[in-house]
């Protein structure tokens, strides 16, 4: 990009659009962040179009001299992981900004403007070269988030709002004090330095458990999931959209930049916790999910399920475990947000969220249905959507680490088939039988705008995933190199009379993970 | 050295004395007319106080046989309690105006100048008896700030409570200063230093633990707090702000040059105190600001938790870790200061201040500009990157975790999630809450401009002003080692 600071660019266009929107009408504040946000996702176009594949490590990396501020440095860069990261977040934003446009309509410029300062911060996150520049946009994004939840949110939002804030920091607050002692120990707080710094592997033990302490509650993971569900329900939908779409994206984030390349042993080691955390995760939040009556709760703990596949993949410890995460982030960036959509286009008709009062919306919202339709099969995982391809990998690599995890979590799948096509059937099909739904207008042209272009990207994203493999392939291949001494041992080790290419080609095949766990034992 | 030459070195508080003389003499003569004149006067003379530093006030080193030292440490101290003076002399004529119908006297400036130089005394010594004289200077201004409205009981009441548990406070610290003295020998803290290297003795021990104690009680850490809520509900605001802001800073370094030049070889020792009443100032002043339903009562329980914090830098005992004090303290001031301007401009219809936090209710929907720079010092006491408090915390904490106190670390910034909480009760009734009664609208410049200041140097665009600032503390710190 000959010098153009891209990104300092895409971090100024929100922040500078942010302060407009604070001086302006309520509509001109709506139209100045449709604009801006359209405009970061044009340069967010132009940034995956320079991205060189397979070129060096950091890309469009930035450390202007002006950038010293004593503690910590302005420096950015990106690789492949974050890119994509970054395009999830600015192809979402302006979705976000649509969905408010007419369903907010209390203080719209003070909205906007924090939507916008969201974005700034999770581009900021994402690009961040520095320890401690990423931890001021990984934390600040609190306090937009507190505001978004505590003054457009439902009738809980006061309590949400809390517990999502003092939940978040109390996690990273343990993880500065990590981050201080690497920094001292190491001497630096360049990131792609302290990837590539070894720490005696009793203090990564440490240093690991701070930084999962945050990263497992930003995740969120089982048992510090909680605040997930109340954020989600009380948030306005666009709040829903931008919480599952990117920020729980951060935790994943973070345990790729961080946890996983500084303290390779330690996350060997420790690997047992995340595979036991996750496999009790997808079954439990699966069946918490089954039984709820409300629907963005339910589309919130499904999240919780989809978040323990990314773990498992993470800690996989290699390729295919590493690259079906990435992909399971970005494809549940996009379902679920997309289904928050959903929930959102039926909430602002009928003001509920209550499963029980919908029913045989495919009869009078054809078009909604089909949508709605789409998004839940790819929450599935059906062949042929973005779901399909994330969740095999990840289990296929899962199932070289641990035979057992693997089992449990893809029973949770099954268990997802079943809450989604039971949601499915509760809203979309049956007779009508409330004279109010039945008076439910179809999708309007704003809202398909909305869900159009994410179900391309999910069906784009299921039907040709090397688009999106192949600019974090040279990392991942980076990142297993670094990791390799490190990775455990796996339980599904071939014997010599069970002879080795019948195992991997077990794997290979994903027909049904609990058949080739009985072969290989 | 002659005479001279030492003199210059006391310049800054020869200028607050003879200018607060001076201002005394004229206010008799002036009476209550003289209130305006006297104001900017002193304001001045703070101004000068802060010129005289320049050069031997800062830079002169050792003065009047090792009793008084102008080093780069007191330097920025002063700095800082000049700002803080000045300030509180700003804010005064409109809050006694509008409030008691009784105006402002000009011995309020006065008894400012005077406390001033006082605490100029105070972070300047290097003998237990000059600093006992500048504290004492310090505290006889402060008790009668306290009790200034006259007509108010609650402000009589702070006064009292201030003078009684003072001269307490006081006691303590002379009993320590004398026990100190018996064991050592000498008052001077180089001398003090030399006996507390050598062998270790009970009564050199029971000594720092009284002065410690006593110098806890001036800075309101736990378990010595107890006067601090009282004070600041009762004291009127603008004499409040000067308490949180001025004396804390000079109580504490005066902490700092007392542990580090007197009882440096003895850090073994206080550093058990320290990190005691570090954690137990962080703790309690969280959980006891949750309940406070009265503005000023949830401001006096943050200072408390705010000197814990500091307090953690102190713990670590190195140049690190007291250039991590004084970067806190800069911050701190302007975060509290800022915040008790907002008091000052909480006023009703009828122009008599509220103080309730639920006063507070929908400010962002009718009074945004004021909301927001509330919200700003609120997110920033409680940490929150990239507001500046967040990195004074850092600075501090950086220090700890290099000094190796690991624990003190992770439970000081996990205690710090209790504060948070109620830091953003407030930015709650600010934002989520329908809104109250609005406040009167009268026009305030000298407070709003204030108020913007302070909001614009704690906010994001500040960020350059991070390397300056600890560049500037390293170097304050470093005179002490």
């Amino acid at each position: 990009m000959n010098g153009f600071p891209i990104l300092s660019v895409m971090l100024l266009v929100p922040a500078a659009a942010a302060v407009l929107c604070l001086f302006v009408s309520a509509n001109g504040a709506r139209w100045t962040a449709l604009a801006a946000t359209l405009v970061n996702l044009a340069l967010g176009v132009l940034l995956w179009a320079n991205f060189e594949v397979g070129g060096a490590q950091w890309q469009f990396v930035e450390a202007p001299a002006l950038g010293d501020f004593g503690v910590f440095r302005y420096a950015l860069g990106i690789d492949g992981f974050a890119l994509m990261l970054i395009m999830l977040s600015v192809f979402l934003m302006p979705i976000c900004i649509g969905a408010s446009w007419k369903s907010v309509t209390n203080r719209v410029p003070e909205y906007m403007a924090l939507f916008l300062s969201v974005e700034v911060l999770m581009i900021g996150t994402f690009a961040a070269q520095d320890l401690l520049l990423f931890y001021v946009f990984f934390e600040a994004g609190l306090i937009p988030m507190y505001l978004i939840i505590g003054i457009w949110g439902g009738a809980n939002r006061i309590y949400a709002s809390y517990k999502f804030f003092l939940y978040t920091l109390l996690g990273s607050l343990l993880m500065l004090i990590a981050m201080i002692y690497m920094i001292q120990t190491a001497g630096t707080s360049d990131i792609p330095t302290l990837m590539a710094y070894d720490f005696p592997a009793h203090v990564q033990t440490w240093l690991w458990l701070a930084f999962f302490a945050s990263f497992a509650v930003k995740m969120p993971m089982w048992p510090v999931h909680t605040w997930l569900p109340d954020a989600h329900v009380q948030a306005p939908t666009a709040g829903s959209v931008i919480l599952a779409g990117v920020l729980l994206k951060l935790g994943g984030y973070g345990f790729l930049r961080f946890s996983i390349p500084m303290f390779p042993e330690a996350s060997g080691q420790l690997t047992w916790l995340i595979l036991t955390l996750s496999a009790v995760a997808v079954v439990y939040t699966s069946l918490v999910a089954l039984v709820q009556s409300d629907m963005k709760k339910l589309i919130a703990y499904s999240s919780v399920a989809h978040m323990a596949i990314v773990t498992i993949g993470l800690f996989a410890f290699n390729q295919q475990g590493i690259e079906g995460a990435m992909i399971v982030m970005l494809s549940h960036g996009l379902v679920s947000g997309a289904l928050f959509l959903c929930v959102g286009i039926i909430y602002d008709r009928l003001h509920t969220r209550e499963i029980a009062r919908y029913g045989g919306l495919a009869i009078n919202m054809p078009r909604y249905a089909v949508f709605f339709l789409l998004f839940t099969m790819a929450s599935i995982g059906l062949p042929g959507t973005s779901g399909f391809v994330g969740e095999f990998l990840s289990l296929a690599g899962t199932y070289r680490v641990s035979t057992w995890a693997a089992l449990i979590c893809t029973t949770g799948i099954i268990l997802g088939a079943a809450y989604s096509l039971y949601l499915y059937r509760r809203i979309a099909l049956g007779d009508l039988v409330h004279d109010d739904v039945k008076a439910m207008p179809d999708v309007s042209g704003r809202e398909l705008a909305l869900l159009a272009p994410i179900a391309a990207v999910v069906l784009w994203m299921g039907v040709y995933p090397e688009s999106f493999l192949a600019p974090m392939r040279g990392d991942v291949a980076l990142l297993v190199a670094r990791i390799e001494r490190a990775a455990p041992v796996s339980d599904s080790r071939p014997t010599p009379g069970n002879p080795a290419a019948a195992a991997a080609k077990a794997a290979e095949h994903g027909t049904g993970a609990a058949a080739a766990h009985g072969e290989s034992h | 050295m002659s005479y001279a030459e030492q003199l210059s070195m006391t310049l800054p508080e020869l200028v607050l004395a003879v200018g607060a003389i001076v201002l005394m003499l004229v206010s008799a003569w002036g009476k209550q007319a003289a209130t305006r004149g006297v104001s900017i006067a002193a304001v001045f003379v703070l101004a000068g106080a802060a010129v005289a530093l320049v050069g031997n006030g800062s830079s002169g080193g050792t003065a009047f046989d090792g009793m008084y030292r102008a080093d780069a440490f007191a330097a920025f101290a002063k700095v800082l309690i000049y700002l803080a003076s000045a300030v509180a002399i700003i804010i005064a004529p409109r809050f006694f105006e509008r409030t008691s119908g009784d105006d402002l006297k000009p011995e309020y400036p006065v008894l400012i100048l005077l406390s001033a130089c006082g605490m100029g005394m105070m972070v300047s010594a290097s003998d237990l008896l000059l600093l006992y004289v500048g504290l004492e200077l310090q505290s006889l201004a402060a008790y009668v700030l306290a009790s200034f409205m006259r007509r108010d009981t609650r402000s009589a009441e702070a006064g009292l409570k201030y003078f009684v548990l003072g001269a307490l406070a006081s006691g303590i610290l002379l009993y320590g200063i004398s026990l100190v003295y018996g064991f050592a020998g000498t008052t001077l803290f180089n001398d003090i230093a030399i006996a507390y290297a050598g062998p270790r003795n009970m009564g050199l021990l029971f000594g720092l633990v009284f002065v410690f104690a006593g110098l806890a009680f001036k800075l309101a850490a736990v378990p010595f707090h107890m006067w601090t809520p009282d004070v600041y509900e009762g004291a009127p605001t603008p004499v409040t702000a000067f308490f949180a802001s001025a004396p804390k800073v000079a109580a504490m370094a005066m902490a700092l040059r007392v542990a580090v030049e007197a009882m440096g070889p003895a850090v073994l020792e206080w550093r058990q105190i320290v990190i005691f009443a570090a954690l137990a100032s962080i703790v309690l002043g969280a959980v006891g600001a949750i309940g406070q339903r009265n503005i000023k009562r949830l401001l006096a329980y943050s200072s408390i938790n705010n000197v814990g914090f500091a307090l953690v830098g102190l713990a670590a005992g190195s140049a690190q870790g007291v250039a991590g004090v004084l970067f806190y303290l800069a911050v701190y001031i302007v975060m509290t200061l800022g915040s008790f301007l907002i008091v000052l401009q909480m006023r009703g219809e009828d122009g008599q201040p509220v103080e309730d936090v639920a006063s507070l209710s929908g400010l962002s929907r009718s009074r945004p500009a004021l909301a927001l720079a509330l919200a700003i010092f609120m997110f920033s006491l409680a940490g929150i990157p990239p507001l500046l408090g967040f990195w004074a915390k850092y600075a501090v904490f950086e220090a700890a975790v290099q000094a190796g106190l690991l624990p003190l670390a992770v439970i000081g910034i996990a205690a710090s999630t209790i504060g948070a909480y109620y830091y953003l009760r407030v930015v709650k009734t600010m934002y989520f809450d329908e809104p109250a009664a609005p406040f009167g609208r009268e026009p305030a410049l000298v407070e709003g401009g204030l108020t913007l200041a302070a909001a614009i140097v704690i906010s994001p665009v500040s960020l350059f002003l991070i390397a300056p600032l600890s560049a500037w503390s390293l170097t304050a710190a470093r005179a002490l080692f």
